[in-house]
């Protein structure tokens, strides 16, 4: 058995006193898709924080490909796409140079980019094919140009382990699919891909398997599994089941 | 030409405008990291609250600079200790902090003999500028503009997404803290020209009026040093002839031309983007005719 992409192991997080994970464990095989699943305020930020260090967990381990997440941090291995609402759209950079903040793990004390960082850049670009955009203000970009320039980050960065919190939100949905498309290349290339979303429907063709978190982890299978209505219930409540039901 | 040139024959004009223009620089290149992240409050807090640290320098025969630094510290400290460790919200922990510092300082000048020196802090001294102060602020000015512009990248990627910073292996923590030391050293540079009062409209006005002329930083970069040095200068000389207070002017004429960028920047101004769309409509029916 190879080591798992992602592990995390028994991990509790309270903010004061509120409980945000409560032992949850959690292991995602390399170049495997997974989708996190649950309502706001379930656990999902804190996870994705817990595995990229930001945040100690009280209890419990994490392991990136086997190693320490800061280790992991250091070798440029976790990229990180944000949800829009954290990103200040109207910051005054290109899409070009949020790209390049993707190499300033490899570059020296002034981050000054070498041929080698702009030829990385610039592929990058072209991948999520974004190179016509390269120059614009990122706030510029539509809802779905504008996560595929965080990818192209992460693509740039030689991430290992891309982390994507709520990527289909404010998206529509051809870019929807243009971005599935890029995921599924990216995990085949050997990328592992932890997803949050509340878009249901969009996780089958997406992801590889699906995890259900409510502060634990209360399921992880495949996504036809984990979507099944009461299963959703047990996470959710019951308002999902009726308005699946309405849908 | 001679008006130019008339003011350059007195020794203290000239001291007068090389500090200046030195610290608007340093002032205007801090001042494009402050306004992206928000935190030209603090840049107030942190220029209010250096008071005490340059007073007690002054009783102790210290360089302003160093109890300025200190205070700053303090400062920023005490504002991150009131803020995490009780229900009070940052802007209310830094009105507290700064201004009780602020009001300690006006304290030990009022206790302080030869309160003369101690009031120029307070509304800066641009015409007294001495040699030893102006090799204080060069050496000072100089430091903090190496760091700004060798660590310009850094800084800007902790402004615009500290999280990415972190997941990278940079400290956000150690980037966050390098740019409130450097608005510690920036803010004591600043003192000697508009002093502790109009500080913060060095540290602020530049970067704003920058930021609605380009969309990108590298230029911000440029133009805000550009704009404050030229109304750094254009202020002295405006308060040479009117004979008026020269640190107020020049953060006046700082304010002016941010208002007329505020409404003609062809990009973000309030009348200089209605003017571009008639123009663009006036060549539309144009074309069509």
């Amino acid at each position: 058995m190879s080591t798992p992409a992602i592990a995390v192991d028994n991990v509790t997080v309270h903010y004061g006193e509120v409980l945000a994970l409560d032992a949850a464990s959690l292991t995602v095989d390399p170049a495997r898709i997974c989708g996190l699943v649950g309502m706001n305020g379930s656990g999902k930020s804190t996870l994705f924080k817990v595995i990229m260090g930001m945040v100690k967990p009280d209890a419990g381990t994490v392991r990136i490909g086997g190693q320490p997440p800061s280790k992991a941090r250091r070798e440029g291995g976790i990229g990180y796409v944000p949800q829009s609402e954290e990103v200040d759209w109207q910051f005054p950079l290109s899409v070009r140079d949020v790209v390049m903040m993707g190499r300033y793990g490899h570059q020296g004390f002034t981050r000054r980019a070498s041929k080698a960082d702009r030829a990385a850049v610039d592929e990058a670009l072209d991948r999520v094919e974004l190179g016509d955009y390269a120059g614009r203000q990122i706030g510029q970009l539509s809802g779905g140009q504008k996560k595929r320039a965080f990818v192209a980050r992460g693509i740039a960065q030689g991430a290992t382990i891309m982390l994507l919190d709520e990527p289909f939100a404010g998206v529509d949905k051809r870019s929807e699919a243009t971005i599935t498309r890029l995921l599924r290349e990216l995990a085949s290339d050997g990328c592992t891909i932890l997803v949050s979303t509340h878009d249901l429907h969009a996780l089958p063709q997406l992801c590889d398997e699906a995890v259900l978190l409510m502060h634990k982890v209360l399921m992880h299978g495949p996504p036809e599994r984990v979507l099944q209505p009461e299963n959703l219930a047990m996470a959710f409540g019951l308002d999902v089941l009726n308005r699946k039901d309405a849908g | 030409m001679e008006l130019l040139l008339e003011p350059l024959g007195y020794d203290f004009m000239v001291r007068a405008i090389v500090t200046t223009a030195l610290a608007a620089v340093v002032c205007a290149v801090l001042s494009c990291w402050l306004v992206l992240i928000g935190w030209s409050l603090m840049g107030d807090a942190v220029s209010h609250a250096v008071l005490p640290g340059v007073v007690l320098a002054y009783i102790v025969g210290a360089p302003f600079a160093l109890g300025a630094l200190v205070f700053a510290l303090i400062a920023v400290t005490l504002i991150g200790v009131v803020r995490n460790t009780s229900r009070v919200k940052e802007d209310a922990a830094i009105g507290i902090v700064f201004s009780s510092l602020f009001a300690l300082g006006l304290v030990l000048i009022s206790v302080t003999p030869s309160q003369t020196d101690l009031n120029h802090i307070i509304f800066g001294n641009l015409l007294g500028v001495s040699i030893p102060d102006l090799i204080q602020v060069l050496v000072l000015g100089v430091v903090a503009f190496a760091i700004l512009i060798l660590k310009r990248r850094d800084l800007t990627l902790y402004a615009f997404d500290p999280t990415h910073a972190h997941a990278i292996g940079l400290s956000p923590q150690r980037l966050g803290a390098l740019l409130l030391g450097l608005l510690a050293l920036t803010s004591v540079v600043a003192l000697q020209t508009v002093g502790v009062v109009l500080v913060v409209a060095m540290l602020i006005i530049p970067g704003a009026t920058a930021y609605l002329l380009t969309d990108r930083f590298s230029r911000m970069l440029v133009i805000a040093p550009v704009v404050s040095a030229v109304c750094s200068i254009a202020g002295i000389y405006l308060s040479y002839y009117l004979d008026t207070a020269s640190g107020a002017m020049v953060v006046l004429t700082q304010g002016v031309v941010f208002a007329v960028v505020y409404l003609f920047s062809p990009r973000q101004g309030l009348i200089g983007t209605r003017l571009a769309k008639a123009r663009r409509r006036r060549a539309a029916v144009l074309a069509a005719a």
